[in-house]
């Protein structure tokens, strides 16, 4: 469903995805590992077109989206869970929600993502910006689905959290596979990225340096030392 | 007494004309973050061409309407034919839109000449309200009714209705709106032409009180851009606190000490901004 043909990124002058080619069905869960500055999140932006790779090609659902306006691939059915959350800060809870653009192709709706993550109910009326970051990220993975994505790409959802709702985000990314979600996503806790992986890629410096199963990226002591730093 | 009564009025009077003014610049900037020289020619244009509805048609409804449609469409293209493709390029915008001031201003000289002229109000909003010794001029009250209507509107969609929570959120963060799929090229283009519409109005509404005359636009733009920057960029509240507040103590300084009033003016502001650099109700 998504497939991504030797994207070349800069941001000017600045060379840095360095042609990077994977590709996924439907129902994958796809992990990107890899350190600090390797290019995870540059991917992320090329994929959904907040940073359009100026070289190679972005496939999805058999378009051809490298230069579409980022709206339009999310109308297509990305999803997008950014690094960082950035939930909109002045709007409260529910208005997060209401204004990401709903597709009528899927089964999320208000009342659905709110059992889903029953603590932003009782904060509806908050405003974003004075919620925890655990909350603010709950927020971010309900926006998401309000969009009612085919494929979500998620970027380092866990960064920054408590152990507890580590946890907690990770029965979320369950639950979604377990519905039938592709998801990408890019993450830094190991353990949580291989469990719930069908196959992993490791980034290196704009480049894909290692692709595999789970299991055998976790035996793979040489890359594990090499790129992850473990 | 009534002398301060008097000034109150013109001075919230005047404020609420430059409300009109400058509350779909604060949203324009908040939101595109285009410093928007072009705006005072919306306000000189809109006066204009509401003075040629009202020669041709003798309706000061039609020309409030027309003057202020015309002026979204002129609003529309530029921003379609240039200021959607500079995004982010500050100098750009400031010359660009600076050119369009410019030939707007001489396209205005050479369409309606040098001299200065006043849109003839309706017998219903002329003469004065009389209470006591004090006169209010009826048609300065409908100017602030219509800012007080136009403020109301405003913030009930921004606060109340989905696209309003969608202009939000692009004020907030653009790109991360385009993530949620949002079209932030239409709404933006929206709110645009909001921004021109509204600044023509007052530059209709102002035609039946200061008046229409070459220069206009040149004159009350930097009291637009104090507004904003005073008030907080991209804030309603901001910009109507703003407005009351410029429209006040110009009033005031005038009034009271006539050689000194750019500086009552920009005295109060420049202490406001080296308190709060992002402006009242700005944030960062
Ligand atoms: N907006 C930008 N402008 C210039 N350089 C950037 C920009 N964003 C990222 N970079 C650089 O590009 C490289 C890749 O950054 P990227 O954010 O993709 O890394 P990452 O793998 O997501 O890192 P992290 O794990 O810290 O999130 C880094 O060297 C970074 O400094
Ligand atoms: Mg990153």
């Amino acid at each position: 469903m998504l497939e991504v043909r030797d994207i070349h990124t800069y941001y000017g002058d600045s060379h840095v995805l360095q042609g990077v080619s994977l590709s996924m069905s439907r129902g994958q869960v796809v992990g990107i590992l890899g350190r600090n500055g390797m290019g995870k999140t540059t991917l992320i932006r090329s994929i959904i077109g907040f940073t359009s790779p100026r070289r190679g090609r972005v496939v999805f659902k058999d378009r051809d989206i490298t230069a579409w306006p980022s709206n339009r691939a999310v109308a297509l059915g990305l999803g997008l869970v950014p690094q960082g959350r950035r939930v909109f800060p002045s709007l409260t809870v529910m208005e997060n929600l209401e204004v990401a653009v709903k597709a009528d192709r899927g089964p999320w709706t208000v009342p659905r993502v709110l059992e889903l993550f029953p603590r932003l109910r009782e904060r509806g009326a908050h405003r974003a910006g004075k919620l925890s970051g655990g909350e603010q990220q709950m927020l971010a993975i309900a926006r998401a689905l309000m969009t009612n994505p085919e494929l979500l790409l998620m970027d380092e959802p866990t960064e920054g959290l408590a152990p507890l709702l580590v946890r907690e985000v990770g029965r979320v990314i369950q639950s979604l596979k377990a519905e039938g979600l592709s998801i990408l996503l890019v993450e830094q806790n190991l353990p949580l990225a291989l469990r719930v992986a069908d196959h992993v890629h490791v980034l290196s410096r704009g480049r894909v340096v290692h692709s595999s199963a789970p299991d055998a990226l976790w035996r793979n002591e040489e890359i594990k030392a090499r790129y992850l730093g473990l | 007494m009534d002398f301060w009564i008097s000034q109150l009025f013109n001075g919230v009077s005047y404020g609420a004309l430059l409300f009109l003014l400058a509350g779909g610049l604060s949203l324009i900037f908040g939101m595109m973050r285009i410093v928007n020289m072009t705006h005072g020619s919306y306000y000189l244009l809109g006066g204009y061409v509401a003075l040629t509805v009202i020669w041709r048609t003798g309706s000061f409804a039609l020309a409030v309407v027309l003057g202020a449609l015309t002026i979204s469409l002129v609003g529309i293209a530029e921003w379609n034919a240039f200021l959607k493709r500079l995004s982010g390029q500050e100098l750009g915008q400031v010359l660009t839109t600076m050119g369009f001031a410019l030939i707007f201003q001489d396209l205005a000289l050479v369409l309606w000449g040098g001299d200065p002229y006043t849109i003839s109000v309706p017998a219903a909003l002329s003469g004065s309200l009389v209470v006591g010794q004090l006169y209010f001029p009826v048609y300065r009250i409908f100017i602030v009714v219509v800012a007080v209507a136009v403020a109301l509107v405003l913030w009930l969609t921004l606060e109340w209705t989905r696209i309003g929570a969608m202009i939000r959120a692009t004020v907030d963060d653009p790109e991360m709106a385009r993530g949620v799929g949002i079209n932030v090229y239409l709404i933006s283009m929206m709110v645009f032409a909001l921004g021109a519409t509204l600044a023509a109005l007052a530059g209709v509404v102002a035609g039946g009180f200061v008046g229409v005359y070459p220069g206009a636009d040149f004159e009350i733009l930097p009291y637009a851009f104090v507004v904003v920057i005073v008030g907080g960029m991209g804030s309603l509240k901001g910009a109507l606190i703003g407005s009351l507040m410029v429209g006040l103590l110009d009033n005031f300084g005038k009034a009271l000490f006539p050689e000194l009033s750019y500086f009552t003016l920009f005295a109060p502001m420049a202490a406001i901004l080296a308190v709060r650099p992002t402006g009242l109700f700005g944030r960062a």
